[in-house]
């Protein structure tokens, strides 16, 4: 039995899911603010593509490197650590059926979390942080920024103590049988990281802020700050990893009532996340000083690539469920499922793109940059972003975007307006993202550095050239407009649903899908059938995944053989 | 079903093209576990990361001796310094933006080269073979190196160090 009070609670009339008053308010509140980080970082997107496409050379270099700064931390971190919070509430009530923790804790992290948003968001706007977001000591921003920073983390970590605590209650409480379901389960993983992440964060940040007020005379040494920040700034990436993971988990059922094949294999794969995730750090220090081989070694491979591992299970065991479920739907051929998979509903649409991109993008380009000798000629160019934007803006946020179409009618129980434009949205965001991150990575591999505003070198006391890089960098700008225009539909259509969308209290959802597919899907949630059976076996995913191992030992070895044509070196 | 509680025992080994995808993942993982000691052993490119501590203001002074010694011309206002073939070659990262001074080094010979900087972390990075190093002050970050081709090569800054990041240049020329 539940612990929800009916006066303090609802029933979801679409899913039939209960649903916490308290937590709704906070899963509210903490969606808002997440889409306007977003929309600050997405205007900033706007500028730097326009500044790196070299025809149109927007920004002078001291705005370049404000705006990179304020797109890197509204993006990275706080658009998506907002996003996350929702979800915590999300998961511990409503999958739980149980009752928010704490509200008092809620307010404490909802309010911390404004705090450091807006403080740091007004000392980069004030020109009193232009330090990118790594904030690499000595450069040095005014206190506070790092304040700022470090009152998020505590607000964060708040959350994550939260949603511990929910999940405590609802043990106590016994409002569920047996074990936690999946999402819940993928959601405890990214605490468990968060947990750890913010600790490195505070590690790093703390002395550089009494630095910043004076009490330390001098900044933490320069090596040191980066081996733990990146303890903060990469672990935080892999907060967004098991976060989507569940969302695609949590999409999949709700578009087209998939189960996991196995579930033991599923959750097994979040703990190689939990067990192995940190080392990845080290993928930032690879051509570091002070740092010998082995130590790069061992730790770029995550302990025989056992995190790698986890999200190849993933990568066969979402699209696996997918298959299947349509299989039982009675959807045959190799790729029948793919073909007839709902597309038009931008929930799946997104789920699926976010899949593809970050796997075949984002996964095989970051496995090779961070291969420990690869890395001398990946370093700090536009390889990197090229790498990163296919995962955290084309999987994790787009996977949340997906999300957002189902949480604005079910939690915020408001229509989407222009249903036209939102089910071509996903589309139109993945499309500009890939596009700008093969211009990236081509670019990157020319030699074009991240973090610069121009390839022309402009007063520089030994001219400098990188010229052929033009079109690629073309391609960047023309792609990352395309995403940023996808990304402010997404904002615009969220912002009018939310504010002045169609109610639907009281009734179910108007559905993305046919009547005829809710109800097979809606069959397949509410029976018990046994996705293992023979009949429904997924040879198409098997296919997929092979092509997909192809594609990642063609681009693996042919970084190989670009590494043997440069100068010998150790 | 993934927002439900599993029903009954759900702790099974996976079957049939789960576990078979899970072997061949596991292989893939050892394959890209195995490269990077082979290539360590095997291969010409490695960053092993030596390095040793040293005062920002110390590693200066050694710079400037270095210039003072082996100075062979001028370009652009700065020295063009030849490396003793074999020897040790220095490089700073300057306050106002420089990689300094220009080097001189022969093809085929094999070079220590000290880099660091004087205050900001920088990024060394070898064009046009996009060959990247970190640089942090307070460590002489090693970085042993053998030319292959001759000519001018463009040395740039890739990561960010303040106001004038990006006119952060240098040059390395290599001779017969």
């Amino acid at each position: 039995m539940g612990n929800l009070l009916p006066d303090k609670s609802r029933v979801c009339a679409t899913t039939g899911l209960p649903v916490c008053n308290q937590a709704a308010l906070f899963i509210k509140l903490n969606a808002v603010f997440a889409v306007v980080a977003l929309l600050i970082g997405v205007s900033a997107a706007f500028l730097l593509a326009l500044t790196r496409w070299e025809s149109v050379a927007l920004l002078e270099p001291s705005s370049y490197y404000k705006w990179t700064t304020a797109h890197g931390l509204n993006m990275l971190v706080f658009w998506i650590l907002f996003m996350e919070m929702a979800i915590l509430y999300f998961a511990s009530t409503t999958l739980l059926n149980s009752r928010n923790f704490n509200n008092l804790l809620s307010w404490g992290q909802t309010g911390l979390m404004l705090t450091g948003f807006g403080m740091v968001n007004y000392s980069i706007f004030m020109d009193r942080a232009s330090v990118l977001m790594t904030s690499y000591v000595p450069l040095r921003a005014e206190h506070e920024f790092y304040l700022g920073l470090i009152l998020f983390a505590v607000g964060a970590l708040l959350g994550c103590i939260n949603f511990l605590g929910g999940l405590y209650i609802a043990k106590r409480d016994k409002t569920y049988q047996g074990s936690i379901p999946l999402v819940v389960f993928g959601a405890l993983a990214a605490v468990v990281i968060a947990v750890f992440t913010i600790l490195h964060g505070a590690v790093a940040l703390i002395p550089t802020w009494m630095w910043s007020v004076g009490i330390l005379d001098n900044p933490p040494d320069g090596a040191w700050y980066r081996m733990v920040w990146w303890g903060f700034g990469h672990a935080s990436q892999q907060i967004n990893v098991c976060a989507h993971v569940s969302v695609w988990y949590l999409l999949a059922t709700l578009t087209v009532g998939a189960r996991p094949l196995n579930e033991t294999v599923c959750r097994a794969a979040f703990v190689l996340y939990i067990l192995f995730i940190n080392l990845a750090s080290a993928h930032h220090l690879l051509v570091d000083p002070g740092v010998s081989a082995p130590w790069k070694m061992w730790n770029t491979s995550y302990a025989l690539y056992l995190a790698v591992l986890a999200s190849m299970i993933h990568g066969f065991t979402v699209p696996a469920s997918v298959e299947v479920a349509q299989r039982k739907k009675g959807i045959g051929g190799l790729f029948g499922w793919l073909t007839k998979a709902p597309w038009k509903d931008p929930g799946f649409a997104a789920f699926f793109l976010s899949l593809l991109i970050f796997g075949f993008g984002g996964g095989i380009t970051g496995v090779t940059l961070g291969t420990h000798q690869i890395n001398i000629i990946a370093h700090n160019t536009l390889r990197i972003p090229g790498h990163f934007h296919m995962t955290v803006a084309g999987g994790t946020a787009l996977a949340f975007m997906g999300l957002a179409y189902y949480v604005v009618p079910l939690i915020f129980q408001k229509e989407y307006p222009a249903r036209a434009l939102a089910r071509i949205q996903p589309y139109i965001f993945a499309f500009g993202i890939v596009l700008m991150a093969v211009g990236m990575t081509l670019a990157g591999s020319l030699g074009v550095p991240r973090r610069h505003p121009d390839i022309d070198f402009t007063g520089a006391p030994i001219p400098a050239d990188l010229g052929d890089a033009g079109p690629f960098l073309a391609l960047v700008g023309i792609g990352g407009t395309i995403a940023a225009t996808g990304a402010l539909i997404f904002i615009l259509l969220t912002v009018y649903a939310v504010f002045l969308g169609k109610s639907n209290k009281g009734r179910a959802m108007t559905s993305w899908q046919t009547p005829e597919q809710d109800r097979m899907n809606k069959n397949l949630i509410t029976t018990h059938w046994n996705p293992e059976s023979d009949k429904l076996r997924p040879k198409g995913t098997v296919v997929l995944t092979l092509i997909f191992l192809a594609s990642f030992a063609v681009y693996y070895f042919a970084n190989w053989k670009a590494l043997v044509d440069v100068w010998p070196v150790k | 079903m993934s927002i439900y509680n599993p029903k009954g025992k759900w702790t099974r080994a996976p079957h049939g093209f789960e576990r078979m995808w899970l072997g061949i993942a596991l292989l893939w993982c050892l394959v890209l576990t195995i490269a990077m000691p082979y290539w360590h052993f095997k291969g010409q490119q490695t960053s092993a990361g030596e390095a040793y501590t040293v005062e920002p203001i110390e590693f200066e002074k050694r710079v400037n001796r270095f210039v003072e010694t082996n100075k062979v011309g001028d370009r652009n206002g700065i020295p063009i310094v030849q490396a003793t073939p074999g020897g040790d070659a220095y490089l700073l990262g300057t306050r106002n933006w420089m990689w300094y001074p220009v080097l001189k080094l022969k093809k085929d010979v094999e070079y220590r080269l000290h880099i660091s900087s004087a205050e900001y972390q920088h990024g060394f990075s070898l064009l046009p073979m996009n060959m990247n190093f970190h640089i942090v002050a307070g460590y002489d970050h090693v970085v042993t190196i053998t030319p292959k081709q001759t000519g001018e090569f463009n040395i740039i800054c890739n990561e960010f160090c303040g106001a004038g990041h990006q006119q952060m240049t240098g040059l390395i020329i290599v001779e017969e």
